[in-house]
């Protein structure tokens, strides 16, 4: 009878019975997105149909929309029809520390804060007011203040700031995604090869890494651009990427050096297995809750990286719309047009600190130590 | 040395090594060999000094022979950081041995190739002590078994495999369904049940089992010797036992061997030991043995030893227990000269100069 | 045995801890005495509540989780230390009741020499200054029966080995020369001949200090060598209590006779050791009725109906047990051993 209410309410408000029943990571989450995606139905519907004929990034941005109402309608429906409840066995690590996760209010609403910047920048041309690149009448629209029909305003070319800051989204969260993306899956081959081969192999690969370490990055950067256009998204990505890997691959080294020392590697060394087969299904899987960590504080990093780096004028130029250097451009106005600035700031901080909180939860929840 | 040659020869000397063999002490002489430790050496390098020079080596094993017959259980004791451990891994080549000769059921170990290793791998397995850091924690039992399994292509099909599984898991005394669990579910003793299961999964005839009840209380200590000893009578398995409970060692073995800092000092039949100990450094650890044995009367007369084990980066000249060694008798002889394993007795072999002093009874 | 003035008196001592999954009851019920020069042994499986029981006396139970509950007594020399003041019970701890752990690299600071961490000690608590603090320490080491005292003392503790750094958790401890000495496991991490230098050790000292001595140990061997009177616990509670010759040749609890038959040892080869089977429950679900009994080979219906009480076995009160089938009315379980 209850069931049968909640199935119903759950078809209606995805998310709404878990978020009644105290589940605000999950339930708010899908009641956001709906009712989110819903009313973005309802009032940008042109923009939405017109996205299945549009740009790539047009087509992604109605994707998205749908596949977010199926998901979270889904998810809500099934969760709804399976009240599975707690599981008493079987139950890994990873279960475990989701559970000790969900526990952690502060680090779920950074989960929640950074896959809502996602969706933002995923459905951003649906949703942003204005085209970023152009220009509204310089006479009448240049540095307007932030109300009316530019919420956060217009910079010195009479572009809209709001417009700015949501292509900006996508420009650094992919950097920070790919980059990351890269420098972990350097880092993670890099220290459990050289932590669990040891000798001069590891010698050898730790020298390199104090290499790229003590490598200055900006200097890298400068030189780079002298050879090629540092004003590529590529680039840039592809830059850091490189360069960021040697602090995943001491975590991690560390971690194997001393997953090495356990047992259960000695004991796969006796059951004759391949060191293939003992870096990639033994060492690996017990390194990884560290590199999830490592990864997740990475992103902000990297995002804080090349916000400063095109900020200095060494990464993304104008007009591409990135977080660093709308906030670069808006330094001469400070006085005059503090929102230039300052809002493109707050989405850095923003996104930066919800992608520690979220780190610093998944570090507390997967600490091994808590567990054994 | 005064190894007779009747022990040597009665191999028939079937091989070269046989003949060359060093005999050490062998119960039943014409059992059957399984394998063959000869002068066994592992050092380790110590960490490099400050000033980046070397400080020398740890003398884990240092020099160590024993044989072990088919079906036995030899017994390893000493005091920790005696190199027990040390010689489990070497004679398994999980760690490379400095020197030294390992004769695996007339097979030089030395000389085989990858494809052999892998058989050996088959053939003799390890069990660890701590319950704890044994498994892998991301890995589900019945993962973790089956892998095995398909490593070394046991079982055509998963049906074969997940069944197989489930009888290791009946073998050792947990049931089918445990096979989805993971190791932080587990009890310690389960888990050391777990770990047996693992090595038992290639069907080996040689384990080594590296005190794998030390961490276990009582009961579950109990429980554990009761398996491993059902299964050698199963499965006709040879042990070698390592552990320094005393009690436990005799229970279970039928000969043991006695180390102290990288030697074996003594070595004879488990009831031979305990009865008759001739070394000065086993009486000692039998009468630090604390005695539960309230009924047997009076304590005999401890024997204290001082100090604690020397240092393996620089073993004493002599003999590695002169420093503590409480034998009225000890000399400068005792001091310069390494004594070697000699034939004290029937099968009973002990490294030392003196003669035993006669035993006040009790 | 002669009667020795009760020292420490525990009487209904429950702490209990709230976790995820539950209330644990890790000691629940548990009473006891400890005479001046006397050695009580605690004896039980990991998880019976040993450690925690120890550290209620000294009020070292972290909480939250954990909460010593009302109607518990601990009497120190006739005063009640869970009404104790703060301030108090800081001068107990440091003067009157020591603890010693069964780690001892864990229970040192690394980062100073363990001459500086027992002056530390020595002026806490006598008030010494720094040289006299000095001298006093390396007697202490001496005393403690370590080698080269002078030269140890500027040691830190990675360089002395497992043995020599329990002597120097001893030294610390006695350094207040407490009347009670509670050691939890003191020997569990150490060899067997290091082990024997150890308890010789102690009761050596008890003997000059004629201190109180609270052992905790899993080892019936330490038990038998070195404790006058033994308290058996199983699942918090005390389910056996009586002097050490009585408790290891006469055995009448069934956990009792079951740890005995489970130690290899006296004798035959040929015979299968005879454990207790299973383990020890969490102490979030004890079982219900008397908490041994889904592990107890003579286990009856009404064990599983009501909790046995810990009952005098005859006239003299310093024998008891908490089973049904023994006590006043039944008799020795008879069977095992
Ligand atoms: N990997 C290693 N590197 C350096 N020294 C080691 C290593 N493994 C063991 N040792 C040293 O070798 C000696 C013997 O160790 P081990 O065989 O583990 O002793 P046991 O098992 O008898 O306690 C010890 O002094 C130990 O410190
Ligand atoms: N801080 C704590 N939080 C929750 N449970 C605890 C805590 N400390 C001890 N316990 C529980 O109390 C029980 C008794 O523990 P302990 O006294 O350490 O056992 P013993 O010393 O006999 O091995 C254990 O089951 C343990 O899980
Ligand atoms: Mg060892
Ligand atoms: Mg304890």
């Amino acid at each position: 009878m209850t069931d049968r209410r909640r199935v119903i309410l759950s078809a209606l408000l995805p998310g709404f019975p878990q978020l009644a029943a105290g589940r605000w990571g999950g339930g708010g989450l899908s009641l956001t997105v709906w009712l989110a995606f819903v009313g973005l139905l309802l009032t940008r519907w042109a923009r939405f149909a017109a996205g299945w004929g549009g740009p790539l990034d047009h087509k992604i941005a109605s994707l998205t929309v749908v596949a977010g109402l199926i998901g979270a309608w889904g998810w809500s429906l099934y969760d709804v029809s399976n009240p599975g409840g707690v599981k008493q066995s079987g139950v890994s690590q990873w279960s475990l520390a989701a559970r000790a996760f969900r526990k952690n209010r502060i680090a779920v609403a950074g989960v929640l804060v950074v896959v809502w910047v996602y969706l933002i920048a995923l459905v951003t041309p649906l949703i942003a007011p204005h085209d970023p690149a152009a220009q509204a009448s310089l006479l009448t629209a240049r540095m307007v203040g932030p109300g009316g029909e530019f919420v956060l305003g217009t910079d010195d070319l009479a572009r809209d700031v709001l417009s700015r800051i949501l292509y900006g989204a996508r420009i650094s969260l992919s950097i920070g995604f790919v980059a990351v993306g890269i420098s972990v899956t350097i880092g993670t081959l890099v220290g459990a090869v050289s932590g669990y081969l040891g000798g001069w192999v590891d010698t050898v690969l730790m020298r390199f890494v104090d290499m790229v370490i003590s490598f200055p990055r900006l200097v890298l950067l400068i030189s780079l651009s002298a050879l090629f256009d540092t004003n590529s998204i590529l680039m840039i990505t592809v830059v850091l990427g490189f360069t960021q890997w040697p602090g995943t691959a001491r975590v991690v080294r560390g971690d194997v050096l001393s997953l090495r020392e356990r047992e259960f590697i000695e004991a796969s060394r006796a059951l004759g297995f391949s060191r293939r087969r003992i870096i990639l299904r033994h060492v690996i899987p017990n390194v990884l809750s560290s590199v999830i960590v490592v990864a997740t504080l990475a992103i902000g990093n990297v995002i804080v990286l090349e916000a400063g780096l095109s900020f200095l004028g060494l990464g993304l130029l104008p007009p591409t719309p990135s977080w660093g250097s709308m906030v670069a451009g808006g330094r001469d106005q400070l006085l005059g047009a503090w929102w230039m600035s300052t809002f493109p700031g707050l989405a850095i901080v923003l996104t930066v600190v919800a992608f520690n909180l979220a780190g610093e939860g998944l570090r507390d929840a997967l600490d091994p130590r808590l567990r054994t | 040395m005064t190894f007779d040659a009747e022990v040597a020869s009665d191999a028939d000397g079937k091989s070269d090594v046989d003949a060359k063999s060093f005999a050490g002490v062998n119960g039943g002489s014409g059992a059957d060999v399984l394998f063959d430790v000869q002068e066994l050496r592992k050092y380790f390098p110590v960490p490099r000094g400050v000033f980046g020079r070397s400080v020398g080596q740890v003398r884990a094993v240092d020099g160590v022979s024993f044989r072990l017959h088919r079906g036995e259980t030899l017994g390893l004791v000493g005091e920790s950081g005696c190199g027990k451990s040390t010689t489990g891994r070497a004679i398994l080549h999980l760690i490379e041995p400095t020197s030294g000769r390992l004769v695996y059921d007339r097979q030089d170990l030395a000389e085989l190739d990858r494809a052999q290793i892998r058989e050996f791998r088959r053939r003799a397995q390890i069990v660890f002590q701590d319950p704890f850091g044994s498994l892998n924690p991301r890995m589900t039992v019945g993962g973790m078994l089956s892998e095995v399994l398909k490593v070394h292509r046991i079982g055509e099909t998963g049906a074969d495999r997940s069944g197989r599984v489930q009888e290791l898991l009946e073998m050792v005394g947990l049931h089918a369904e445990h096979a989805g669990r993971y190791p932080h579910e587990f009890s310690g003793g389960q888990r050391q049940r777990i770990g047996i299961a693992r090595a038992l999964a290639v069907e080996p005839e040689f384990i080594v089992c590296d005190e794998p009840v030390s961490a276990l209380d009582v009961s579950v200590q109990a429980q554990v010797i009761n398996l491993l000893r059902d299964l050698q009578k199963d499965l006709g398995l040879t042990y070698l036992f390592i552990a320094h409970d005393l009690a436990v060692v005799e229970y279970v073995s039928d000969r043991v061997a006695v180390m102290y800092l990288g030697k074996i000092v003594e070595m004879a039949e488990a009831e031979e030991l305990y009865g008759n100990p001739l070394h000065p450094y086993t009486r000692a650890l039998l009468s630090a043995a604390p005695d539960r044995d309230l009924k047997a009367g009076p304590r005999r007369e401890r024997i204290r030893l001082s100090g604690d084990v020397p240092s393996p980066i620089r073993p004493p000249s002599g003999c590695p227990f002169f420093a503590r060694c409480p034998h009225p008798g000890k000399d400068e002889e005792c001091e310069t000269a390494s004594p070697l394993l000699e034939e004290k007795g029937p099968n009973h072999v002990a490294a030392c100069c003196k003669d035993p002093l006669p035993r006040d009874g009790g | 045995m002669t009667t020795r003035p009760d020292l420490l008196v525990v009487t209904d001592l429950r702490t209990h801890f709230t976790t995820e999954v539950g209330v644990a009851r890790a000691v629940d019920g548990v009473s006891f005495q400890v005479g001046m020069g006397e050695t009580l042994g605690i004896v039980g499986e990991s998880g019976c509540g040993k450690t925690v029981t120890a550290l209620s006396i000294l009020q070292l139970i972290p909480s939250p989780p954990g909460e010593i509950l009302k109607g518990s007594s601990i009497l120190f020399d006739g005063e009640e230390l869970l009404k104790a003041a703060p301030a108090r019970l800081r001068e107990i701890r440091g003067n009157d009741i020591s603890m010693i752990f069964q780690e001892p690299m864990t229970s040192l600071n690394p980062v100073l020499k363990v001459g500086h961490q027992i002056e530390e000690a020595l002026r806490l608590h006598r008030g010494l200054s720094k040289s006299e603090a000095r001298s006093a320490g390396v007697a202490l080491l001496a005393e403690v029966g370590i080698s080269d005292p002078e030269e140890r003392y500027d040691c830190y503790p990675h360089h002395l080995s497992g043995g020599m750094l329990q002597r120097i958790m001893i030294a610390i401890a006695l350094s207040c020369e407490p009347r009670v000495l509670i050691a939890d496991e003191p020997t569990t991490a150490l060899d067997v001949t290091v082990q024997a230098q150890i308890l010789d050790l102690l009761a050596k000292l008890q003997d000059r200090h004629g201190m109180a001595l609270l052992l905790i140990t899993h080892d019936l061997g330490v038990i038998a060598e070195v404790c006058d009177r033994v308290v058996v616990m199983y699942g918090g509670q005390i389910v056996e209590t009586g002097t050490t010759q009585d408790i290891l040749t006469r055995p009448e609890h069934p956990y009792t006779q079951g740890l005995l038959a489970s130690l290899p040892g006296s004798g035959d080869r040929d015979v299968r050791l005879n454990p207790i089977p299973g383990t020890v429950p969490s102490p979030v679900n004890w079982p219900a009725g008397c908490r041994f009994r889904d592990r107890c080979p003579v286990a009856e219906e009404r064990c599983a109906e009501s909790v046995p009480e810990l009952l005098p076995l005859s006239e003299e009160t310093t024998r008891l047990a908490r089973c049904w089938r023994v006590g006043s009315i039944g008799g020795p379980v008879e069977g095992s051993t």
